[in-house]
């Protein structure tokens, strides 16, 4: 491929290598998949005690792939040039075989008899699953906090969250369990984990990714979305499933470009815009400075940065918590306990049998979105409430359309604040709510983003992201920004990346 | 009595498209089965899955909405229903809501009068759901010691056919159901069999006094298992509410179930908790924005509808309205007839004699449909030929049409085997007319003298020398000829 850039980190151990020096290995002959799997399992089973990424581990049939993989690399009938490198999902991605339980009780049992669209295709490319990773119940959450099984740790400080709701996939990719995973974004929850956790997180354009086999929680925001150690594997994780899926009606019906091909061609002259109403907005001045680091650099790589006004923004958060929620309500509907998932069975009829099998399965976070998306859309309700949030979406596609005539993509923090104590907003669910304040409007106008690393908080030494916003199907453009942006900051691929574990 | 009160009924229709696939999902569509044996992710509702709409349910409906009138909307929406019900395994139905596909139709039906305009509110699509089987009890959920669940019907495309409260008596539902149901049955969008459950009629009925302008309460009757049930459960409203008002006492605005064997209605819930079925736009699926080309392209190939049947087949073939009626009622009876009278030389409204009083008798006992009967619609008309050709009698013929549609073998080889055939060559039959009466002098003297009378003793004489199958009318000239002329 022309233009494809290298990072010359072969020395690094296999662990920290990333899927396309891994791959480039694998082509030249040079590793095995055997080899590498088993070093990634290996390192996956050393910070697994501390970080607590896996809801379930599929390490022998990875290994039983990667021989497979090796058997097609010595015949020369690879599957794509990324046959036998692994991957992980967030366990919100159904998996024929293999338990997706979404962080729920509800689903505690559940074996599905189908693989996401998604799934197949990594399958398809031959990419090996290492397993099912934690998640906020129903990707409910910015914490992992939510889940059923417990909380997933932030691997650069294990006292703190790894962010959510995709943070067991981003702890394990920080911390070298996995070199890349897909995760989902509805508010944030590539991103946000992925600033948090110090990896590259990309929430692709609505409708870009099919969403057939995801399990839905907001089905007008829910997007797939990799995460990587570095913008040209998150990338190329997009590339393998990227495009039209007949399953999903809302999946875009056009050609997917190739996102490597001038990934590396640079940003001088870009037009870059900064969000006037995203300033001060409770950021922290750790990750203030960072990312005002990073604006200057931007500009050094030869971009022009001016202020824009998106003033529908600052309803975002407000919006997003009536669309989400009331999806939610009907989306989880079908969890009643009559044809799959957990069944209070001591329950004397149907309409018992159903209310406790809900009240037993789901928590306390799924429950609260379950009430109050159900009143957005009652009776009486649903023009004040959930009518009202889809005007303010309107509004904020307007806005974004108006900015992106003059500018090419949106810069700001991914997150107000670096990763936050295990049980610090527990107990305060708006305040957790404003973790995605910079993500959510991006999910209500569907537009693509993604998270890149800008280094660590001077304050507290946790990692902090920038985010980039780009207009709806032009990753493209994002890509060459965060490619350039990575590549100047020098900070990804080097042992300082390496959380101290 | 019935001049002071006025009765107003609304339908609600809901009709299963005979799609090959399910609305959905890939699923086949089929009556009965082994229960859960057409099944899969997307129609059980599991996580993760997603709907992709039906075209061809789609262009059903589209083709239902033109033949009715309708204007077709260029952008329309789904919208879920939410409930929750065992037998719906998303606990929400895809339906449409306040944007149909289809809006503002008429259906012209018979009437006293000549014709009767029933206008319809909408039609629009939605998702049927699975069936319940309610284990112990009374057989409804409450009693139940268990249920069952088959999901072979959930994800079935259904339309719902909307009517304007135009419908004045329990008669004309049963009139516009039936019409409407000639009417989905010549588009090919449906089964329409009530007993199987692929068109399903609800309706709303009130009763008010004379010249009042404020309908009276309404109440919605459910469970009519077939166009005589409607006509049974509407009258059976109508008199139980006019009494009510005759008695001063309330009615309530309620759901009522119709029982067939006792043919009267019961009441199920009243209305007034009315559900919140918290209706919002399906997520999942993309608005739905037919072409203005596509709408067209169906518009052209609508098949001729019964309204238009029922015209021609009074100019093109003479026929009496009522007969009209009774051939048009079904398109397959319909094309049963055309095709026995295209082959048939003579007046055609002797093969629809032959259709309603002795075809339809046969049907009825043997409980099947035209369409079923091994009967080809040219064999009648052979069969009516060689009666007009006099090679047998009308009671032969009906002989014959029995062993016909036992058999389904062509007339004329039952009529060779029986050897029923006629004689009608006359040196053949002045042969046994000469020898009776020979047999016969004083009788034959008698006639000759001018009394006619005695001639049937001859006649029957010479039949029982023929054993019947000499042609009587050819028998009786003869006999005329020689003994009184
Ligand atoms: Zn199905």
């Amino acid at each position: 491929m022309s233009g494809r850039a290298s990072t010359p980190s072969q020395e690094a151990p296999l662990q920290w290598r990333t899927a396309t020096e891994l791959a480039r290995g694998l082509e030249a002959r040079e590793l095995s998949a055997r080899d590498i799997t088993a070093a990634i399992i290996e390192q996956s089973n050393a910070v697994e005690p501390v970080v607590r990424a896996y809801l379930k581990s599929t390490h022998e049939r990875a290994l039983e792939s990667a021989v497979a993989a090796d058997e097609r690399w010595s015949r020369d009938t690879t599957l794509s040039s990324h046959d036998g490198v692994p991957l992980a999902y967030k366990d919100i991605f159904v998996t024929r075989g293999v338990a997706t339980t979404c962080g729920s009780r509800i689903l505690e049992s559940w074996i599905p008899p189908y693989d996401a669209t998604v799934v197949s295709r990594c399958e398809g490319a031959g990419l090996t699953s290492l397993g099912k990773l934690n998640l906020d119940e129903f990707a409910m959450g910015s914490s992992t906090e939510n889940s059923a099984f417990g909380p997933s740790r932030n691997p650069w400080n294990t006292d703190c969250v790894p962010g959510g709701s995709s943070g067991g996939a981003a702890a394990l990719v920080a911390a070298g369990g996995v070199p890349w995973a897909w995760g989902t974004d509805t508010g944030g929850s590539v991103r946000q984990p992925a600033s948090l956790c110090g990896i590259v997180g990309v929430k692709p354009t609505y409708g870009r990714v099919s969403r057939y086999g995801l399990i839905a929680f907001a089905s007008s925001l829910d997007q797939a979305g990799p995460m990587a150690r570095s913008v040209e594997d998150a990338a190329a994780l997009l590339q393998m499933a990227a495009g039209h899926d007949p399953m999903d009606a809302t999946s875009i019906p056009r050609e997917v470009p190739d996102y490597l091909e001038g990934i590396d061609e640079g940003i001088s002259g870009m037009r870059i815009g900064i969000v006037k109403e995203f300033e001060g907005g409770g950021t922290q001045p750790g990750v203030r400075s960072k990312v005002e680091d990073a604006y200057r650099r931007l500009e050094k790589l030869g971009a022009s940065l001016e202020e824009i006004s998106l003033p529908s923004f600052e309803h975002g958060i407000s919006a997003y918590y009536l669309i989400a929620p009331a999806e939610a309500s009907s989306n989880l509907a079908r969890y009643d306990g009559v044809r799959y998932g957990y069944r209070q069975a001591d329950a004397a009829d149907i309409v018992a049998m159903s209310s406790r099998t809900r009240a037993e399965g789901f928590g306390d976070e799924v429950k609260r979105r379950v009430m109050l998306g159900t009143y957005a859309l009652s009776a009486g309700y649903y023009e004040a409430y959930y009518g009202k949030a889809q005007k303010v979406r309107t509004l904020i596609i307007e806005d974004l359309e108006r900015a992106y005539s003059s500018v090419d993509l949106i810069v700001s923090p991914t997150s107000p604040t670096t990763a936050f104590k295990l049980g610090e907003r527990t107990s305060n669910p708006l305040e957790m709510y404003l973790s995605d304040i910079f993500t959510v409007p991006v999910n209500l106008a569907g537009n693509a983003a993604i998270s890149v690393p800008c280094g660590l908080s001077l304050d507290d030494g946790l990692p902090v992201g920038l985010q980039l916003i780009a207009p709806a199907l032009d990753e493209k453009t994002m890509f060459r920004a965060a490619y350039a942006f990575e590549k100047d900051l020098g900070w990804a691929g080097t042992a300082e990346s390496r959380p101290p574990l | 009595m019935s001049g002071r009160y006025e009765t107003t009924v609304g339908l609600e229709i809901h009709v299963e498209l005979a799609t090959r696939s399910k609305m959905f999902c890939g699923c086949r569509v089929a009556f009965a089965g082994a229960p859960n044996s057409r099944v899969c992710p997307v129609c059980l509702g599991f996580p993760g899955t997603l709907p992709v709409a039906n075209e061809k349910a789609v262009e059903h409906t589209l083709r239902i909405g033109l033949a009715l009138g309708c204007d077709i909307a260029e952008h329309c929406l789904f919208h879920r229903k939410n409930y929750f019900y065992p037998d719906m395994p998303k606990n929400y139905q895809i339906s449409q809501y306040d944007s149909p596909l289809c809006l503002r139709g008429h259906l012209d039906i018979p009437s006293k009068t000549g014709s009767k305009s029933i206008g319809i509110t909408r039609v629009h699509i939605e998702e049927d759901t699975g069936k319940s089987q309610h284990v112990g009890g009374d057989g409804r959920i409450a009693s139940s010691e268990y249920s069952l669940e088959d999901f072979n019907r959930a994800g079935t495309p259904l339309v719902e056919i909307v009517t304007e409260p135009d419908i004045e008596s329990g008669e004309e539902a049963t009139t516009f159901v039936t019409e409407l149901r000639a009417l989905l049955e010549a588009l090919g969008v449906s089964d329409v069999r009530m007993d199987e459950g692929s068109l399903r009629v609800d309706a709303n009925i009130s009763v008010r006094r004379a010249g009042e302008i404020e309908h009276g309460t309404k109440v919605e009757v459910k469970n009519m298992n077939s166009i005589r049930s409607v006509g049974r459960a509407l009258a059976f409203e109508e008199e139980r509410q006019r009494r009510a008002l005759d008695e001063g006492s309330p009615l309530v605005q309620e759901t009522r179930h119709f029982d067939e064997k006792s043919g009267a209605t019961s009441s199920m819930r009243s209305k007034e908790h009315a559900f919140d079925y918290r209706y919002f736009p399906e997520p999942d699926l993309v608005p739905l924005e037919p072409s203005a080309h596509w709408v067209a392209d169906i518009q052209k190939t609508l098949p001729e509808l019964p309204p238009e049947r029922r015209q021609r087949f009074v100019s093109e073939y003479g026929l009496t309205p009522i007969d009209v009626g009774v051939l048009t009622a079904s398109s397959s009876t319909a094309a049963w007839f055309e095709d026995a009278a295209r082959a048939y030389a003579g007046d055609p409204k002797k093969i629809v004699n032959w259709i309603i009083a002795d075809l339809f008798g046969l049907l009825n006992v043997a409980g099947i449909e035209l369409s079923a009967c091994r009967i080809a619609p040219p064999q009648l008309a052979a069969l009516v030929t060689m009666v007009d050709a006099g090679t047998i009698s009308g009671t032969q013929a009906k002989v014959v049409l029995a062993e016909m549609f036992r058999s389904g073998s062509p007339p004329r080889e039952i009529v060779r085997a029986k050897g029923m055939e006629q004689v009608s060559d006359k040196g053949a039959i002045e042969a046994f007319i000469d020898e009776a009466i020979a047999e016969n002098p004083d009788v034959a003297d008698k006639v000759r003298g001018g009394n006619p009378g005695p001639l049937g003793f001859l006649v029957g004489q010479v039949m029982r020398k023929m054993n019947g199958q000499a042609n009587p009318k050819v028998v009786n000239e003869i006999l005329h000829a020689k003994l009184l002329s």
